[in-house]
């Protein structure tokens, strides 16, 4: 764990006027699987997006691998939020995951069987097959996610960043999710998660990232998930005791 | 002028065809210059607005070809004010331009300040349009013989569509149809997830533009003949009526450009055949029976449909209830064929003869006369009912 996979300097943005993320320095090692926590308004899907080049810092660098991340897009994988994008689009599961391979093909060239294979295993990888020609607006919230985390696995990324992945899913769904997400980690991929059930961060996650509008604290789960860290960042006295 | 040779010419044919049977319509749509150049004219700016409205209506800007047309106005106006005029193409051009105009303000209006997009359509629509009839009154007040008619754009004439009209549409619509199947793959996944589209190194700008442009290009194309008020239907009615029927994009795309150049040949027919009907709202009103048809008719998201299917489901639950209360009775007894009395089963609110009878036929129950006993399949589906979620889907 000493290669770092993601880098983040001074990185500052804004929404009109009140800065939404302030002055966030973070490094991310390579192989990690981690919690990126925060109240609600602490700037942990701006943070996501504006590493992504989604939105427009108003300061500060990025960089992938060392190097700028417009030139390191093919390691990078996206999980937008669910409820980011219109499920009553005239499409089908497998097309959906399709659309993970569009950044390898490029400009014009159309997705062929390679490609059509690669969206089946994916689709297999998170137990949809079946679902496959399933109009998307058919599926339920916890299918739509896999959908989208199939979609990401597609692109066979280094690095995935998931925007509340376990938002509105049930209990099985969230234990396939966070399977795969482990599997990823054992792969030697950094996986970056947003995530809002404090409780399952020790579970499931080895690095966190306590976030509101400035960095509180990085660092390995057993070392920083502490009271003393969860007061700084929620203002309120958490009290989550790690069970061992 | 070619356009005032045209109507004459026209109300020449039509007068005779106040009476005349489909067969005979048709064979004059291929020998009359005049009806064959608005049926071809209103079919493929059916057929390409279709197309490009399944994109507006799937990225809800379907405001957006409302405000586009509207904005158009003015710069039909300037140009006539310009040139001095009439000659359709440079009319065009000036409605090009301010429609794009129009179009980018609302971008910037929605990006630079608080106000949300509806807003910013409305504010420009009303503006441009506002600012459209104030110069339409200005030059109606110039004295210039040849400023009658400028109005038309207002709702549109057919009947003005001449041969290069028409080529120009349709070379229009060829190289949109170019660009769309070239970018194919870039329009579905932007109109589908713009972020996503970003984060795989697309230049969404670029395909938005690339859109956004061929919409303004369409809406300009048609309001010759359906007018600036109309227009925006002709992008929404099709595509609207296409998405009931599919859940695939390219066919929602193919069955807009169908439903919209149909309307474009029944509206012009029934508006020939009507000798004083005008062709722009005719084609909308056809349109708009796509549409209503669509909705009630359509055999996956339609009402009619949806409705059946409703009471369907209704029944079968209420079956259900009835087979799950005859199994609570029968459960209290050793032997589950025991026979009950009917009586019974009136205390039970879901219960009519007829779910009765139902079960019957499923050889779920027997009847003995006023006493009823579950059957062995009966017992076992009702102690099945709604435990096996998981194997529902596929």
């Amino acid at each position: 764990m000493n290669k770092i996979a993601v880098k983040v300097d001074d990185l500052t943005v804004a929404y009109n006027y009140k800065p939404v993320l302030w002055d966030i320095d973070l490094k991310i090692p390579e192989g990690v699987l981690m919690a990126i926590v925060g109240p609600n308004g602490a700037g942990k899907s701006t943070l996501i997006k504006s590493i992504l080049g989604i939105l427009k810092p108003i300061a500060g660098s990025v960089s992938i691998y060392g190097k700028p991340y417009e030139k390191q897009r093919q390691l990078v994988a996206y999980v937008p939020q669910k409820g980011s994008v219109d499920w009553d689009f005239p499409t089908t599961a497998l097309d959906v995951v399709m659309m993970g391979t569009y950044g390898s093909l490029g400009w014009i060239k159309r997705p062929g069987q390679k490609e059509k294979k690669a969206a089946l295993e994916a689709l297999e990888k998170v137990g949809m097959l079946a679902f496959k020609n399933r109009q998307i607006s058919q599926l339920s919230g916890g299918q739509q996610q896999r959908i989208f985390l199939a979609r990401a696995l597609v692109q066979n990324a280094s690095i995935y960043f998931m925007d509340e992945p376990f938002q509105g899913v049930d209990a099985t769904t969230e234990i396939a999710i966070i399977n795969i997400l482990k599997e990823l980690r054992k792969a030697g991929k950094t996986v970056i998660v947003v995530h809002h059930d404090l409780q399952t961060v020790p579970e499931y996650f080895d690095w966190v990232t306590f976030l509101n509008v400035k960095k509180i604290a990085t660092g390995p789960v057993r070392d920083i998930f502490n009271d003393d860290n969860l007061t700084k960042t929620y203002g309120i006295n958490y009290q989550v005791s790690i069970q061992e | 002028m070619t356009n005032k040779t045209n109507n004459d010419c026209k109300s020449k044919n039509l007068a005779t065809t106040k009476t005349m049977d489909i067969t005979k319509y048709i064979e004059l749509v291929f020998t009359d210059y005049t009806l064959r150049t608005i049926t071809l004219g209103t079919a493929i700016l059916g057929a390409v607005t279709g197309m490009l409205g399944s994109f507006a209506v799937l990225r809800k800007q379907s405001l957006l070809g409302d405000a586009i047309s509207h904005a158009a106005l003015p710069g039909i106006a300037i140009a006539f004010l310009i040139t001095g005029a009439k000659d359709s193409n440079t009319l065009l051009i000036g409605a090009l331009i301010s429609g794009l105009i129009g179009t980018f303000w609302i971008r910037g209006i929605v990006t630079k300040t608080h106000l949300k997009s509806d807003t910013a359509l409305g504010l420009i629509l009303s503006l441009f349009f506002g600012f459209g009839m104030l110069l339409l009154t200005f030059i109606q007040k110039q004295p210039n013989a040849n400023q009658a008619g400028l109005d038309k754009y207002l709702f549109g004439q057919a009947a003005t569509l001449v041969e290069s009209d028409v080529w120009l549409m349709a070379i229009i619509t060829g190289i949109c149809l170019i660009v769309m199947l070239t970018f194919w793959k870039e329009f579905k996944i932007l109109l589908f997830d713009a972020d996503y589209t970003k984060t795989l190194g697309f230049n969404t700008k670029f395909i938005d533009i690339l859109i956004t442009t061929f919409i303004v290009l369409a809406i300009v194309l048609g309001l010759q003949t359906v007018g600036v008020v109309l227009m925006s239907a002709m992008l929404l009615a099709p595509a609207a009526a296409a998405r009931q029927w599919t859940n695939s994009l390219s066919v929602m795309v193919v069955l807009a450009a169908l439903f919209g150049a149909f309307s474009g040949v029944f509206g012009t027919a029934i508006s020939a055949s009507q000798d004083n009907l005008s062709t722009g709202p005719v084609i909308v009103l056809v349109a708009g029976v796509f549409v209503v048809f669509s909705f009630i008719f359509s055999p996956n998201r339609g009402l009619l449909f949806k409705q059946i299917r409703f009471i369907k489901n209704r029944r079968d639950l209420e079956l259900h209830k009835t087979l799950a209360f005859m199994h609570h009775i029968a459960e209290t007894h050793e032997d589950i064929s025991h026979p009950h009395a009917v009586k019974l089963l009136n205390n039970f609110q879901g219960y009519t003869r007829s779910t009765l009878q139902k079960l019957v036929d499923k050889n779920y129950v027997q009847l003995h006369g006023n006493m009823w006993s579950l059957t062995k399949t009966g017992f076992e589906v009702a102690s099945n009912l709604y435990t096996k979620q998981s194997t529902e889907d596929e």
